[in-house]
């Protein structure tokens, strides 16, 4: 059964300056434990496509189904995990504090709590930083913070929208790594954006290549690379180069070069 | 490296701060007053040498500008003079007017953070109070005063209630306008998560809006105690000058007492700002509880 079911989905957004179509006629189907990263130039719609998926932003057209329901219902369901851009984490609470944020929404007792909390931390190596604030903590392991508090709703589906996007290149090597180490582990149905290609050849079972004006699925990209924990020095195989080869050549024929 | 010394950076400038400006007053001082002394002395057919003028220009009775020693002695003579039951002691008169800053304080923040909290979740209010809320602060604080004040007292509330609801008149404005701008300051992600979790309504407020707020709350609180007491001094004007700041203010200047008018204007500049440094402790205290940051100090 597919996870996520879009069949010629579009959006229109209306703007002052008329309307803009944001996401055009999009066909896409992912597969349970499916690794799959939409990646495009900006403007390509890729995160307002995956937060259609959250059902944060509602399509004007075409048909979209989440876990076999709508993504509202998914929604509410608390059917997927989502990790922003930024890691979003809030202030005034410690990061195991940050993790129970939705355990508390959900109603969970303390004990449960702790004993997400614990776990949780431990997938993303956060263990022994329960009591420090957000601030005490690097860029990178607030992004894990995140990732962990996405976690704790133990959903089979996490959305995650350029994560990584605002670390440097080694911390994001890491990153990279240990998240592919985490699906396998978790065996988790994840949909990531990234604007980086390394990012989405290295991580994806499957690429999703967008191109702007109006947002559209240029390519869809099947990996051959194994599934499961890849070694980083994968990045220089020759099949590996073909792949991003590949990608860098859908990227470049779906953009318009007229602006 | 020298490190940074406490009496050099703070102690030495606030302190030449007050040198210049006790100067600058004795001089004021000298300005308006040696008129007076001036004609004194042709009354009395007397001629003083230019010292005696300048001396006797801040000694007088009722100066038009008491100079500073004037005023501390005043101050000294009514606090720690005088039991503090005495009718004529600053420390019961400041009680009498702190009680009432205090209880129109407390229920202007609470009035200001109720409106908020409707302003921000519901659009009608948003629209139908925001401007009225606006406009009230427009009416001059003098003109309501006496009204309220007989108003009440027609229906036979008197006493504190009267001086604190004016306090509170003009406390809860800037704590609605404050709480107003921080309860929506949370940001979009932020507001999204919360969607991604189906969080209601109450549970965003308790969990994001409140404490996103709280830093908005301590501004907000800072300019409302200050201006509760300038609520509560008013509030004593038309009350027939029995008790309180306010009241000594308006007696002092039934008998020309400027003496007595400038202490009691010091009393409450003194008030003002210990309840302003006492809000802003109680931030600090919050603040650390909430995990802030430390500030690191300047310099």
């Amino acid at each position: 059964m597919n996870v996520i079911d879009i069949e010629a989905l579009s959006l229109t957004f209306e703007t002052g300056d008329g309307p803009v179509q944001a996401l055009s006629n999009i066909d896409l189907k992912i597969a349970k434990g499916d690794f799959v990263s939409f990646i495009g130039p900006s403007g390509c719609g890729k995160t307002t496509l995956l937060r259609v998926i959250a059902d944060l932003e509602q399509p004007t057209g075409g048909s979209i189904s989440v876990n076999g329901t709508t993504p509202e219902l998914a929604r509410l369901d608390r059917a997927y995990g989502y990790v922003f851009q930024a890691p979003a984490l809030y202030p005034w609470r410690t990061i195991a504090r940050n993790v129970a944020l939705p355990l508390e929404i959900m109603g969970l007792t303390r004990a449960q709590q702790e004993e997400r909390i614990a776990r949780n931390l431990e997938l993303v190596n956060l263990t022994g930083f329960e009591k420090k604030y957000p601030w005490q903590l690097s860029g990178g392991m607030q992004q894990r913070a995140s990732i962990a508090r996405a976690l704790a709703v133990e959903p089979d589906l996490l959305l995650m929208d350029e994560p990584f996007g605002a670390l440097d290149e080694i911390v994001r090597d890491h990153l990279n790594e240990q998240l592919l180490q985490l699906w396998a582990k978790t065996k988790k149905t994840v949909v990531f954006v990234t604007h980086s290609i390394p990012e989405a050849v290295y991580l994806s079972t499957k690429i999703v290549v967008m191109s702007p004006r109006p947002g559209r699925i240029h390519d869809i990209v099947e990996s051959d690379l194994p599934r499961g924990p890849r070694p980083l020095d994968i990045r220089e195989t020759p099949e590996f180069l073909k792949l991003a080869q590949r990608v860098r050549d859908g990227l470049r024929a779906g953009h318009s070069y007229d602006d | 490296m020298n490190k940074p010394s406490f009496l050099r950076e703070s102690v030495v400038p606030v302190l030449t701060v007050l040198a210049v400006l006790v100067a600058f007053w004795y001089v004021a001082a000298l300005f308006m007053n040696h008129s007076m002394v001036i004609a004194e002395a042709e009354l009395k057919g007397l001629a003083f040498t230019p010292t005696e003028t300048w001396l006797r220009s801040w000694a007088l009775d009722k100066p038009l500008l008491p100079a500073p020693h004037q005023v501390v002695a005043e101050l000294w003579k009514s606090t720690a003079g005088l039991s503090i039951t005495s009718k004529r002691s600053l420390v019961y008169h400041g009680w009498v007017t702190l009680s009432a800053t205090l209880l129109g304080f407390l229920l202007g923040t609470l009035l200001g953070i109720l409106l908020a909290i409707g302003i921000v979740h519901q659009k009608v209010m948003d629209k139908s109070l925001m401007p009225w809320i606006i406009a009230s602060q427009t009416v001059p604080i003098l003109a309501v005063a006496p009204m309220l004040i007989v108003v009440l007292n027609a229906i036979g509330i008197s006493g504190l209630l009267p001086k604190a609801l004016i306090s509170t008149y003009l406390s809860f404005f800037p704590v609605a306008v404050g709480m107003v701008k921080g309860l929506r300051s949370p940001e979009a992600i932020h507001l999204d998560l919360m969607r991604t979790y189906n969080a209601d309504d109450f549970k965003v407020f308790t969990k994001l809006r409140w404490p996103a707020s709280v830093p908005f709350l301590f501004a907000s609180l800072k300019v409302g105690i200050a201006i509760s007491l300038i609520g509560a001094i008013v509030g004593e004007l038309p009350t027939g000058a029995v008790a309180g700041l306010g009241a000594r203010l308006l007696s002092g200047s039934y008998y020309g007492q400027t003496i007595q008018i400038w202490a009691a204007l010091f009393a409450a500049a003194f008030l003002a700002g210990l309840l302003v440094l006492v809000v802003g402790w109680s931030e600090r205290f919050v603040m650390h509880l909430m995990g802030a940051r430390p500030e690191r100090r300047a310099g």
